[in-house]
């Protein structure tokens, strides 16, 4: 008894898993991409799509508590159920802090920002390489790769505290940009909790591979 | 305890065996022969105090056979023959002088259908005491049971009507009492709710939690949800080459079930098995 | 579409013929019937019709005699009741206990084969054989003589094999689960026999007797091989006297000449009637109060 309707069903929510993750690292890079360019519809249409990832996030949750309700899922199919239920909910969190980004984007106006963005791009993209690395770790079952991507997020901490010490100095010197610093400050934050987010999915790669529970490391932040 | 008040008449201890107090059963090299056929191959296993051991595993994969050994109900089966050691609180209950009577006056069973005797209810309860010249008071001997077995509230007015006018499920807890009244150290239980509805299982269920407190259990079982639901330890059999079952994993019941060692076991419990 | 016809369309059920062959076998079914209850109808209606006006307290309470309004049949009622209780004494203990060897110690190889073949032949030897052997065994050679002993040993012969073919088929009817319990509880052999298989056992076992039982106080054959005596006065008193049995005072009435004894036959025939069909009510009375205990 193969269970070839079961079957099915895992592969078709895993493959589900990976199409919402391929809309929030696409929000993520939209989000960044508008703030950069300052174009507002851009920013404006990341908010609606967020709208679609969380609706995903409630249909891969239903299947998921389908399948453990009509088919009493053990060992590997239970981990994988309980890994997809996971992964779905940090997913959709990433998509929240690209929905914050757009909408930091739309406060600030028609203020410029602060300084050219250099360093926050290149969280968002560390970021966003982070959610695939993790999401190809999951499709690959593939510990050494959901180890990397905790790795990558020290590369990304390191990023948030050289960007929040120059912000700060901002500050300092010039209080009238206080405003504008902390509109930076705020999606260098959202990047590196978008970061965090993807460790969260190595550490459940860990446990579908190995079954066990572990916090992979302690972020700073 | 019952037993603690009499000596053993045939238990004698091995030599050379040293056992943990925390292991009350343990098999060594076991394998069974029904003639020139070997139905388990090499089973080494601890059964611990206090505890329920499930047996799970596909047709054929001998582990009634091997539950079967812990009381030498396999004696019974003609030209059956078994290898190795079963180590009962250091003692082998297969050395030549131990009476195998003795054996499953401390190591009780509960079969797959329920089979309380066409007698009354009370006398299905007595009887173990009766056969096993018990000298105390037999009243309330019996309503102990009852009351371990929790049909006592259901059954308390009508002890001398025929037992088999219960249900389905009072009367496999009968069984249980029944078992329960020589106050054994070990029960086993071969496919105890196979015949149950899904109320009567888990009433069934509720009561292998509750006995462990006092007896060691270990219990066969079709049932995945089941033997994840009531056992501590899952030991999972398979069939060989040479259709003799033997142990392929045993480990935590949490283990085996989120996280099993063996391929074989992973294919077996998530159905993947063919 | 040039499709094949469907299955449904290939079929022809025939249903009228189908229905008439159906109620032509229910009528010759019932008519098999109907001859064997017809001619036991007859049979009996004929018998009553001869036998009730001879019937009286003085045809139970007398001896025979020449005379037919004299004659009656307290002796052979006696010699019978003596008969079936020696036989049960006997063959009770003997068949249950053969039984139980055969279906709960025997172990199973040629030798319990040869005896389990050999009970079920016997049981199916003619009862004139049975008689000439009690003859030759217990009259002749252990020189018992032709008294009630020897013709009860002679039909505890007779019916042992039935006994304890009964027996075995009710104690083969126990659920193996009953006794598995029993092992399981620490009983031994014996105590799994006793307490568990014969009292399960139990109303097959009475039915099985009694129905034997009434079988030894109809035969005729071998008793007069043993008795042939056909004319007693006296009562036995104990098993070393001499009888007779219902079965052949009948016979000899039949084979008088005059008519008045053929009704003399008919009333001995209803008072064999009556104590075979108590003793079949008593069987059936047994196993349905037992069944009920142990099914309900």
């Amino acid at each position: 008894m193969p269970r070839v309707d079961f079957e099915r069903d895992l592969r078709q929510l895993q493959d589900d898993l990976l199409f919402l993750g391929s809309m929030v690292e696409k929000a993520i890079a939209k989000a960044l991409d508008a703030l950069k360019r300052r174009d507002f519809s851009a920013s404006q249409e990341v908010l609606e799509e967020d709208n679609i990832i969380d609706r995903k996030r409630f249909e891969i949750e239903e299947k998921c508590i389908d399948l453990i309700a009509t088919q009493q899922p053990l060992a590997r199919d239970l981990r994988i159920l309980i890994t997809v239920l996971h992964v779905a909910v940090e997913l959709e969190r990433m998509g929240d802090y690209a929905e914050g980004i757009a909408k930091i984007s739309l406060n600030m106006g028609d203020e410029a920002p602060l300084k050219p963005l250099i360093d926050i791009p290149r969280m968002g993209e560390l970021a966003a390489k982070m959610l695939r690395q993790s999401l190809d770790a999951f499709v690959n079952r593939d510990i050494v790769g959901a180890h990397s991507v905790s790795e990558a997020d020290d590369e990304v901490d390191a990023l948030y505290e050289q960007v929040y010490r120059e912000l700060l100095t901002f500050m300092i010197e010039d209080p009238s940009k206080v405003k504008r610093a902390t509109y930076l400050l705020w999606v260098s934050h959202d990047l590196e909790r978008i970061a965090d987010r993807a460790t969260n999915i190595a550490e459940r790669v860990v446990y579908l591979v190995t079954g066990k529970l572990v916090e992979m490391k302690t972020s700073k932040y | 305890m019952v037993q603690s008040q009499q000596e053993s008449e045939t238990l004698e201890p091995v030599a050379g065996q040293s056992q943990s107090d925390e292991n009350v059963l343990a098999a060594r090299n076991l394998s069974v022969w029904y003639g020139n056929f070997r139905a388990v191959r090499d089973i080494n296993l601890d059964v611990k105090r206090n505890s329920v051991l499930a047996l799970i595993g596909p047709s054929g994969c001998g582990k009634s056979t091997l539950l079967r050994c812990f009381n030498r109900m396999n004696d019974l089966v003609l030209n059956s023959r078994v290898e190795g050691q079963i180590i009962y609180n250091g003692t082998d209950l297969y050395a030549p002088s131990t009476d195998s009577t003795e054996v499953r006056a401390r190591v009780g069973m509960v079969f797959q259908k329920p089979n309380p005797f066409p007698k009354t209810i009370f006398e299905n309860v007595a009887f173990g005491l009766r056969v096993n010249g018990f000298k105390g008071n037999l009243q309330e001997a019996v309503e102990r049971s009852l009351r371990q077995s929790a049909l006592w509230e259901e059954v308390k007015d009508r002890l001398n009507s025929s037992a088999l006018e219960l249900s389905g499920g009072q009367q496999q807890r009968l069984c249980i009492a029944r078992a329960l009244a020589v106050e054994p150290e070990v029960i086993l239980m071969d496919e105890p709710c196979s015949a149950l509805d899904p109320v009567a299982t888990l009433a069934i269920e509720d009561l292998i939690r509750q006995l462990v407190a006092k007896y060691t259990i270990i219990i066969v079982t079709h049932n995945m949800q089941q033997a994840a639901r009531v056992s501590h330890e899952t030991a999972f059999l398979m069939v060989g080459e040479d259709r003799a079952g033997y142990l392929v994993e045993m480990d935590a019941t949490d283990k085996i079930f989120t996280n099993p060692s063996h391929e074989q076991t992973e294919a077996y419990i998530t159905g993947r098995f063919s | 579409m040039a499709t094949n016809p469907s299955i449904q369309e290939q079929l022809n059920p025939r249903l009228s013929y189908r229905k008439k062959l159906g109620s032509v076998v229910y009528f010759l079914l019932l008519a098999a019937v109907l001859v064997g209850i017809v001619s036991l109808i007859v049979l009996l209606a004929r018998i009553l019709f001869e036998g009730i006006p001879w019937l009286s307290w003085h045809f139970i309470s007398d001896y025979p005699s020449r005379f037919p309004e004299r004659a009656g049949l307290k002796s052979a009622l006696f010699g019978t009741l003596w008969i079936m209780g020696l036989v049960a004494a006997f063959t009770i203990p003997i068949g249950v206990g053969a039984a139980v060897y055969l279906e709960e110690y025997s172990p199973k190889n040629w030798f319990s084969n040869i005896i389990e073949v050999n009970i079920s032949n016997l049981a199916g030897v003619p009862s004139i054989v049975y008689g000439l052997l009690g003859l030759a065994l217990f009259v002749q050679w252990m020189a018992i003589g032709r008294t009630v002993l020897a013709g009860a040993l002679t039909l505890t012969l007779l019916v042992l094999p039935i006994i304890i073919l009964a027996s075995r088929e009710a104690i083969r009817g126990v659920p193996d689960a009953y006794r598995q319990a029993g092992y399981a509880l620490g009983a031994d052999q014996w105590q799994v026999v006793r307490r568990i298989v014969l009292p399960s056992a139990l109303p097959g076992i009475l039915t099985g007797t009694i129905l034997a039982l009434s079988r030894a106080i109809g035969e005729a054959a071998p008793v007069i091989a043993i008795s042939a005596l056909v004319y007693l006065t006296f009562v036995p008193t104990d098993p070393l006297d001499r009888f007779t049995v219902l079965p052949i005072q009948i016979y000899t009435w039949v084979s008088r000449p005059q008519d008045e004894f053929r009704g003399l036959a008919a009333a001995g025939i209803i008072v064999l009637l009556v104590i075979l069909l108590s003793m079949n009510a008593i069987a059936i009375y047994l196993r349905n109060k037992y069944q009920q205990r142990s099914r309900e």
